[in-house]
């Protein structure tokens, strides 16, 4: 029970990260139509980002953890997000309208570029960093001497998702933009002639979904305390698997599709075996997509004939 | 209703979560003749059309189709190809569905599949090139000719689908579908944007396949001249029921038809009333 | 990085200085200073001013360079530049090419007998060349999205690998037995699939190959896990083997041995694989399955009108593209001589798909074409190792920028009354799935 308890928290704090990278799917998938097979790299890159911003503010003196997470926080977004915008209008706004697959396809493309810059700029080898965020609390001992522990990272990584969720929420729901975004899902021509910017609103859209992955990746870093060049692309199909298992274009699904993966993955690692634990998530994506295209919380598709 | 009956549809009903479609319908067509199923727009017609086809599962009723041999297949247990190839029902989209890429004579090939694939000792036989479906393939070219020409597209044959003219690409949909050599030809708006003169050689087409061809027909039209022209019966739905049937005639002078059209779409009530005088 | 078009030298430079900017925030972090664990795990970093200042003075002067091509080219884009005249020439020179390369590709080994780099370099072009026409069945013919095909090449390898290594079989037997168990992967991957679409097939399809690889990786007792399969048997001439021994080919035949004797063989094993795959591909366009493939990629709904079955088409073009890829696999595994997982990763499903892609979905032609521009690309990065990927990857973003519809942008119609007209890839459809 107690060894179940334990399993349940790792479970959730990692859910928690597939959540913050599953909404970039979501949200991109809701607007454009296409899977932004890029975002994955685009969480690895914002792990990076983070690792190096730490450095310089380590090496500068400051030992105020506050104040360096938020910084760090701020300039890993900020940058992140940037990227994020750039691929759009790089790879993605020129083939709007083209047919299908070319989207796809640049997106692979981009994610490969992504990857191997990253391999190419800060080396192939995994960059760790030492625990920055230590302590905890333990949560309950049994008398066999197995002991529940909740570590400070571990709060820290689901509050920030939960707060993060929250401010999201409002943004897609009570603002001028949210408003946009969802008009430009609905119907991107009609939108554009009731004055929607659309270009502006779908890069609006990757920038936030990139600024988000950024955080998936700080929480990554200080939470496993490393990154390296390759971690993208598992974390991103698996996001998007739970992307997928929410209910693709919908916001509390990517989340809670995000839970369910970290969930899962936990305790099949835990109590089957761990080489196969990438085997079991993936498995869950096709099994979900056949019986369950349309996720948890997504709306049905009806074919019309 | 006397004569033979090729399609009988009882007490169908379809619903879509808490919305009835279809409700409690029963009709039947005759074999060799050309029924009508007329009714404003959203009375259910095309759902109709989607549970004899086969693209949808009825949520309640029968739907019985009665070959020349006498043999009866329930359509409502069928699914979708199947309705096709063993039922030997074909159909056309409201929103036309060729395939644009392949030319015409391609489309008229692909309706033979199931022929040219038996014939091809189902592709073994094809691939090292036996002599039988040799000649099964001259014979399916030489069908798909006949009915170019019918529809006189015979010069458009080598054009993709995509590139013919909407009335031309109506045309070809339904040659498309007697290629499959159907007991019951389902069409689903066949006159819809079509000009005057379009429109009446596509009556004089529907006329020649019913009687040179001896096919069946079931027909959703909203070009009421084309409706009264050919139909030998009409069925009549509105808001997913059946509200009146019969000979052209009858059906024209049904006050609860002209009610039903007058309530929806002035336009049409007057074509029914003109159509008629 | 792309703006809007606009005139005069001020707002080119104004354009230049704002993507300069962008460039400089993009790489400052990441290109600017340089990680790295130290002997003791810590980490240490330093500064790389030179490298960020070339980077962003290359995206200054590009966005120049690109502005001004733009503004002499117009902004109305390049496709439709090329002239009609220019197009009916190509399809002229077209229409010879595919017998031209033909030739020339039974030539290589005369003429490049003594190059074995050339050799090896054409080799590989086959084997992709061979997987290009592969899984333009199921991509460009069905219109069925896959990203896992290196799942059926790799089911192809091990079957050969572990049949050989294990039970001393022949290649020769191995060759079919692998392409028929790779045909039955190909079908239990269709079944569970039948009913996706679009990006969620593809999706699937990827999540497919990932499983294939982490088994291999994990199944350590049969395949060897991370290490591979050493050791894989040579394949002989019809029981002949190509060495210096005794009853080798050389010997019987009382000439000198030469290690490229097996290297030409290998050539024109893999041409003939090839050349069946494309042989069997061109049949079936023209066999009713064929067309029904076809059929199903521009309109499924139609297809089910028609009384085809969609279940079954859709399986039997995942079984065949499988098969080829697994007639494939064998091959590799047996020039190889030795196998691991590493080999079978998601990259090689995305350079054979880009290969079928940038060829022109569904044109055999455009696929070898596409297969030799790629593979001899990325052969001319050999040195550069880690950018070899990078350059690829910016070479699929700006091939699909650049022609999304391929080399070659039509299709040859199956069957005619009187004349065979190209049909333009606008009016063709990509499939649903």
């Amino acid at each position: 029970m107690d060894y179940f308890a334990q399993q349940l928290i790792n479970g959730l704090v990692l859910g928690s990260i597939y959540g913050l990278i599953a909404i970039g799917y979501t949200m991109v998938y809701g607007i454009v139509g296409m899977i932004n097979f890029a975002h994955g790299d685009i969480f690895m890159i914002g792990g990076f980002i983070a690792l190096i911003t730490f450095l310089i503010l380590i090496s500068l003196g400051l030992t105020a953890i506050p104040v360096i997470l938020l910084v760090v926080l701020l300039v890993s977004m900020a940058i992140t997000a940037l990227y994020g915008w750039t691929i759009e209008r790089i790879a993605y706004r020129p083939l709007r309208h083209s047919f299908r697959l070319a989207p796809m396809l640049s997106a692979i493309g981009m994610s490969f570029v992504l990857t191997n810059y990253s391999q190419v700029a800060q080396g192939a080898r995994v960059k760790p960093i030492p625990p920055f965020i230590t302590g905890g609390y333990t949560l309950h001992e049994s008398p066999d001497g197995f002991v529940i522990q909740l570590s400070n990272i571990q709060i820290m990584v689901v509050l920030t998702t939960i707060v993060l969720l929250a401010i999201f929420t409002w943004l897609v729901s009570r603002t001028r933009l949210g408003r946009d975004m969802r008009a430009c899902e609905q119907d991107q021509t009609m939108a554009a002639l009731l004055g929607v910017d659309v270009d502006r609103t779908i890069s609006m859209t990757f920038v936030i979904g990139a600024a988000l992955a950024a955080v998936a990746g700080l929480m990554y870093l200080l939470y496993y305390g490393l990154v390296d060049f390759f971690m993208g692309f598992v974390a991103g199909i698996k996001a998007f698997t739970a992307a997928v298992l929410g209910g693709i274009g919908s916001l509390p699904g990517a989340m809670l599709g995000g839970l369910a993966i970290g969930l899962i993955e936990t305790f099949w690692s835990a109590y089957f075996s761990v080489e196969y634990k990438d085997v079991a998530a993936f498995s869950i994506l096709i099994v979900v997509l056949i019986f369950m295209p349309t996720g948890l919380l997504g709306r049905p598709e009806v074919e019309k004939v | 209703m006397s004569g033979e009956k090729i399609l009988g549809v009882d007490q169908l009903t379809m619903r879509f979560g808490g919305i009835v479609a279809v409700h409690d319908l029963s009709f039947a067509a005759e074999r060799r003749k050309i029924t009508a199923l007329i009714g404003p727009n959203g009375a259910g017609k095309t759902t109709v059309f989607n549970c004899i086809t086969g693209f949808y599962r009825p949520t309640g009723g029968a739907i019985r189709l009665t070959h020349d041999d006498g043999k009866q297949i329930a359509l409502e247990r069928l699914n979708d190809f199947r309705i096709a190839k063993q039922a030997k029902v074909a159909r056309t989209f409201q929103n036309i569905r060729l395939f644009p890429g392949m030319t015409a004579l391609e489309n008229l090939m692909v309706a033979q599949h199931n022929a040219l694939m038996r014939a091809s000792g189902f592709t073994f036989l094809g691939l090292i090139g036996v002599p039988t479906y040799r000649s099964a393939e001259v014979h399916a070219i030489e069908l798909a000719t006949e009915w170019l020409r019918r529809v006189n597209l015979l010069d458009r044959a080598d054009d993709a689908a995509g590139n013919l003219a909407y009335g031309d690409q109506r045309r070809l949909e339904i040659a498309r579908a007697m290629c499959t050599e159907p007991a019951l030809l389902c069409l689903d708006e066949p006159a819809a944007g079509l000009n005057a003169r379009e429109s009446a050689a596509l009556s004089e087409l529907l006329l020649s396949i019913r009687d040179e061809k001896g096919t069946s027909i079931l027909l959703i039209e909203h070009d009421m001249s084309v409706v009264m022209e050919i139909s030998d019966h009409i069925v009549v739905m509105d808001h997913g029921v059946k509200i009146a049937e019969g000979s052209p005639r009858e059906v024209r002078d049904d006050p609860k038809v002209i009610a039903a059209y007058l309530g929806t779409d002035e336009e049409e009530a007057m074509a029914v009333m003109e159509s008629g005088s | 990085m792309p703006a809007k078009p606009t005139t005069g030298i001020l707002s080119i430079l104004k354009t230049a200085v704002v993507n300069a900017l962008i460039a400089l925030v993009l790489f400052s972090l990441m290109v600017g200073i340089r990680t790295e664990a130290g002997s003791d795990g810590q980490l240490t970093y330093w500064m790389r001013f030179g490298e960020l200042a070339s980077l962003v003075a290359v995206v200054f002067g590009g966005s120049i360079v690109i502005e001004l091509l733009r503004q002499w080219i117009g902004p109305s884009g390049t496709e439709k530049l090329v002239p009609p005249a220019v197009q009916s020439g190509m399809a002229f020179v077209g229409r010879f090419l595919a017998p031209a390369l033909l030739i020339f590709a039974l030539l290589v080994p005369v003429i490049f007998y003594n190059q074995r780099y050339i050799l090896d370099l054409a080799i590989l072009v086959l084997t992709y060349v061979m997987l290009g026409w592969g899984l333009n069945v199921v991509v460009g013919l069905a219109g069925l999205l896959d990203l896992g095909y290196v799942a059926f090449y790799a089911v192809g390898a091990y079957s050969y690998a572990l049949l050989a290594t294990n039970f001393d079989w022949s290649f020769w037997i191995c060759l079919p037995l692998a392409g028929i168990l790779a045909a039955l992967w190909g079908v239990m991957l269709g079944f569970p699939v039948l009913r996706l679409r679009g990006d969620y097939l593809a999706i699937v399809t990827l999540a497919f190959g990932e499983i294939i690889r982490l088994v291999i990786i994990n199944w350590q007792e049969l395949t060897g896990g991370p290490n591979g399969v050493p050791g894989i048997p040579r394949p002989t001439l019809f029981g002949i083997p190509l060495d210096n021994s005794d009853d080798g080919l050389a010997a019987r035949l009382g000439i000198e041995y030469s290690p490229t004797h097996r290297i030409v063989f290998l050539f024109y094993l893999i041409l003939a694989l090839a050349l069946l795959t494309n042989w069997v591909t061109i049949r079936l366009r023209r066999l009713p399955i064929g067309r029904a493939w076809e059929a199903l990629r521009e309109d499924e709904v139609a297809c089910r009108a028609l009384g085809i079955n969609t279940t079954t088409t859709k399986l039997t073009a995942f079984a065949t593209g499988a098969m080829f890829g697994g007639l494939a696999g064998a091959f590799f595994a047996t020039r190889q001589g030795f196998i691991s997982p590493e080999s079978f990763t998601f990259q090689e499903s995305a350079l054979v798909l880009a290969i079928v892609v940038l060829g022109g979905m569904g044109s055999q032609l455009g696929v070898a074409l596409a297969a030799l521009t790629m593979i001899g690309g990325f052969e001319l990065f050999r040195g550069l190792e880690t950018y070899r990927m990078l350059v690829f990857g910016m070479a699929m973003v700006l091939i699909m920028i650049w022609r999304p519809r391929g080399l070659i942008g039509h299709r040859a119609p199956t069957v005619y009354l009187t004349k065979a007209k190209a049909i333009s890839s606008d009016l063709v459809k990509e499939g649903h799935g």
